[in-house]
């Protein structure tokens, strides 16, 4: 008995699309999932699969056409199409699809008569759903996938699915390097979906207006990159201004130094005393010393009190992290901090050494300057920015006097930061920077 | 800043997770109650068990010496000195362990632990209690021989896995209830020191779960090995009486009256050995079969609690232990690792012994999966027939479409080392074609796995097939 078969539904939110090809022809025998018509839709170029084992009558698509789920493309005698022992020799005309066919994964659906066409060829990005920075405890789904244990594991660092990545060898074999190049492709955009990926439109030529030059960004430059874009783009930022009298402290910062200096230890910078006040200020504004966990709608506070420091290098900029600041004192977080400084200029930084800070500390001071406002290092949620001081009149007591002031901005997420509290922080922070003993007195 | 994990077990699933978690700089402690690293595996299975085999196979070996022309007479056995050496072997494996801890700085505990929570746990050491605060456990409890009503009784002549590796003595009859991997590998050694020994299965095959074909070819070998093996049987009773022991059967090929053994051994499995003080005290939660139940990363619903190895879900299989061990250790480190392996070599060493990786022929057809089977048959091998052992075969599971390999098997001499290449050759996602492109050394028993991917392709020049398309 001849069937209508019917464009199946394809996927979510794929109405339809335009016939690119016909991969069958009437008196073909055909066998259920075999691929009978290449679609292109808005989304991906799709293989549809047949819904049932027969024999074609009559193609009522050709290519060009635009078709729609649920719309007749084929006529066909439903029965065997061939039977048995088919399977190695294919019907000559069915074009075997190169994708390997996933091995039912455990706990797949059990396929049904709508069974969802294979994706075979991603001419656009496709929509990637959840930013799924590795999910803790996930298993690969991609059992089938052709690829080496090495390759596999590069693709979970590099959070990269490696389901979606064509590989270059026999058989589609997924090559270290299909890796990279898959997970470089999507860090610059082509290949989108990538949370924090810098999705970026389509660049216009500039050689139409002059020479230029393309140069590949050096590693620090292009993590910088990336990792600011997912900051500016993941982190609702607030930024707060102020600015502290350091007059009295910087009487005290000279003292310091110059006992430090004496027993051959770096000098007591400001950076230092502002991590010190800053270890204090944590411990006050717990969700200050936070990250914000949307997957599981969660704030997850840290009990430890680890600071980074921005340094310039020749290479750009990284921010090594002193630890445990709360437990040091300032002379000590002083030399933490040149030392630091000093392995992050020579290049021996390690990632250990750069993660895991509570907050930031950003001092432009020493190159001039007016206020800035910093950008949040995520999955941190504040950051300190730090400005030139400059001898200033203030009007105290019903006349000016010189003072010394140095302007601070705090940057913030909005997400688990209010207002109110934000600029109830960075109020704490110029007070305790102006009058030490708040830290003991009000911490 | 150090991470402090403490590590419950220490088989080849503990230690390894100890050690690899030392060398990445966190400060580890390891708690068993033998005094040395090892577990089971290294005490009271895999490596007795493979030390006692070996002399089975000198045994064999000199009596199929015959067939050209060179005879030993008949073997004298020194089962005290067989013991001897077998135990010797364990020391060596065990106090070399002992030796990798201590120069990793691993804190080694003899003891029981008790969970406190997620993170605290008590251990009752020989010089009193000890009170451990760790950021994360690690849970290697390994399992343990399943006894059967009825069967296990309290008796010294009935044996599981652990007593009869301490081979007591040789005992005139032998029964092994259980033609799984551990009761026939034991039934080698015993027949082989001179035990008359019989095989009682359950279901209808030796090694179930193998596939079918590798698997009789274990079995044609075990009857020359055994008095009698009796299929589709169960035991149901042992009674323990002057004369020895005696056994009621029931079941298709069972004997009518009880029947007299010397021992009995019970090789039925194992089970998970997750009653673990304290543990209900946690969220860590328990399947119906035991197993702690942990994700990807082998996490337990504790966070803070990891599980690995035999407790921690099937294959129970010492390798698949330690390669938990990285996973769980690795995402204790914060690295992305996952347990995600495509093969699970297993190997059970019999005479001959049978080896798979990957898919078997049992598991596609269940799955429904089409598969093409590509078989070389040892007696067409060079090297099999130069060792008189024909009894052989090597196949590939492919997939047709791709013509990756999906699974092989192998039984014959040997055939224990020979699945690593096809363990290997799963994991990278190789074709047929890769094999069969490969150059295999010439005369070895390697050869077996190109000349089955020749198979495939129609092009073995040993097996004459005529060619495909």
């Amino acid at each position: 008995m001849p069937t209508d078969m019917k464009l199946p539904e394809l996927g979510e939110n794929i109405e339809g699309g335009d016939v690119l090809r016909v991969m069958v022809k009437p008196g073909d025998a055909i066998k259920k999932d075999q691929a009978v018509l290449e679609l292109e839709t808005d989304k991906a170029t799709i293989e549809v699969p047949s819904s049932a084992d027969g024999v074609v009558k009559e193609i009522t698509v050709k290519p060009g056409d635009k078709v729609k789920v649920g719309q007749t493309i084929f006529v066909i005698e439903e029965g065997q199409a061939g039977g048995e022992g088919q399977n190695a020799d294919a019907a000559p005309s069915a074009p075997v699809a190169a994708t390997p066919q996933p091995a039912a994964a455990p706990g797949a659906a059990p396929k049904t008569e709508k069974r969802k066409a294979e994706v075979v060829e991603m001419t656009r990005p496709k929509p990637v759903a959840a930013p799924a920075p590795q999910p803790a405890g996930g298993g690969d789904g991609g059992a089938s996938i052709p690829a080496a244990p090495s390759a596999r594991r590069l693709a979970r660092e590099l959070s990269v699915n490696i389901q979606d990545i064509q590989g270059s060898g026999a058989g589609g074999r997924i090559s270290m390097d299909d890796v990279t190049a898959y997970a470089r492709r999507l860090l610059s955009g082509l290949g989108g979906g990538r949370p924090g990926a810098a999705v970026a439109a389509p660049l216009p030529d500039f050689s139409h207006w002059g020479a230029i030059e393309r140069k590949p960004m050096g590693g620090v430059r292009r993590t910088t990159a990336h990792r600011l874009t997912q900051a500016w783009t993941t982190v609702p930022h607030v930024f707060q201004q102020d600015r502290a009298d350091i007059t009295a402290v910087e009487t005290l910062r000279k003292r310091l130094s110059k006992k430090s200096e004496a027993e051959g230890r770096a000098p007591v910078t400001i950076t230092a005393f502002l991590m010190k006040v800053l270890a204090v200020a944590l411990k006050k504004f717990p969700q200050a010393n936070s990250s914000v966990d949307l997957q599981t709608d969660e704030v997850i506070f840290k009990q430890y009190v680890h600071i980074g420091v921005a340094v310039d290098t020749d290479r750009g900029l990284l921010v090594p992290v002193v630890r445990d600041v709360d437990k040091k004192d300032i002379s000590q977080l002083a030399d933490e901090i040149a030392q630091a400084a000093e392995k992050a200029r020579a290049r021996k930084l390690s990632l250990d050494d750069m993660q895991g800070g509570s907050m930031t500390i950003s001092n432009l001071g020493s190159l001039g300057g007016g206020p800035f406002m910093p950008i949040v290092n995520w999955p941190e949620v504040a950051i300190l920015g730090v400005s030139r001081a400059r001898m200033e009149p203030v009007f105290i007591d019903g006349e000016f006097v010189p003072r010394f002031l140095m302007p601070l901005t705090l940057s913030y997420d909005h997400r688990v930061i209010d207002g109110a509290d934000g600029v109830r922080m960075l109020r704490w922070i110029v007070e305790a920077i102006e009058q030490p003993a708040l830290m003991w007195l009000d911490a | 800043m150090t991470t402090r994990v403490a590590v419950i077990g220490a088989g080849p699933g503990g230690y390894a997770a100890a050690f690899h978690a030392a060398d990445l700089g966190m400060q580890v402690t390891l708690i068993d109650a033998e005094p040395n690293p090892g577990g089971v595996c290294t005490f009271r299975g895999c490596i007795p068990s493979k030390a006692l085999l070996h002399a089975a196979r000198v045994l064999d070996e000199a009596k199929h010496a015959d067939e050209f022309g060179v005879s030993f007479g008949k073997p004298a056995i020194d089962i005290d000195k067989l013991r001897g050496w077998k135990d010797a072997v364990v020391k060596k494996q065990t106090s070399g362990l002992g030796l990798l801890a201590k120069s990793r700085k691993v804190t080694y505990v003899q003891g029981r632990a008790t969970i406190g929570n997620g993170k605290t746990l008590t251990v009752d050491a020989a010089g009193g209690e000890q009170h451990i605060e760790v950021d994360y456990i690690i849970i290697a409890t390994g399992s343990l021989p399943t006894k059967v009503p009825n069967v296990s009784i309290d008796s010294p002549k009935v044996l599981d896995s652990t007593t009869a590796l301490e081979l007591p003595d040789v005992p005139n009859r032998l029964l092994i209830v259980g033609g799984g991997y551990i009761g026939l590998e034991l039934g080698t050694v015993y027949a082989a020191l001179g035990s008359r020994v019989t095989v009682v299965e359950m279901t209808d095959g030796l090694l179930p779960g193998a596939d079918r074909d590798l698997a009789a070819v274990v079995a044609k070998r075990m009857e020359t090995y055994c008095e009698v093996i009796l299929l589709e049987t169960k035991v149901t009773g042992v009674k323990d009486d002057k004369k020895g022991l005696s056994v009621a059967f029931e079941g298709k090929n069972a004997p009518v009256e009880p029947q007299i053994f010397d021992r009995v051994l019970v090789a039925v499995g194992r089970r998970p050995n997750s009653t673990i003080k304290g543990l209900d005290k946690t969220k860590v939660t328990v399947n119906e079969r035991g197993f702690i139940e942990v994700d990807g990363q082998r996490r337990t619903k504790e966070p803070s609690i990891f599980a690995i190895g035999d407790v921690a879900g099937d294959p129970m299989l010492a390798h698949k232990a330690s390669h938990e061990a990285r996973v769980a250790v690795e995402a204790i480190h914060g690295h992305p690792s996952v347990f995600e392996p495509r093969a699970i070599p297993a190997v059970v060493f019999t005479d001959p012994e049978l080896a798979w990786a990957g898919l078997t022929e049992v598991e596609a057809k269940k799955q429904n999966l089409t598969v093409e089977v590509a078989k070389f048959p040892w007696a067409a091998s060079g090297r099999a027939t130069t060792l008189g052992r024909p009894d052989g075969l090597t196949k590939l599971i492919i997939d047709p479409e791709t013509e990756r390999v999906l699974g092989v098997g192998i039984v014959g001499s040997g055939a224990g080392e020979l699945i690593a290449e096809g363990t290997l050759a799963i994991e990278m996602g190789a074709l047929a074609a890769d094999l069969k492109l490969t150059i295999h050394p010439h005369p070895t028993l390697s050869e077996t796995v190109m000349e089955a991917a020749d198979v495939f392709f129609g092009e073995s020049a040993h097996v004459y097939k005529p060619r495909k398309k």
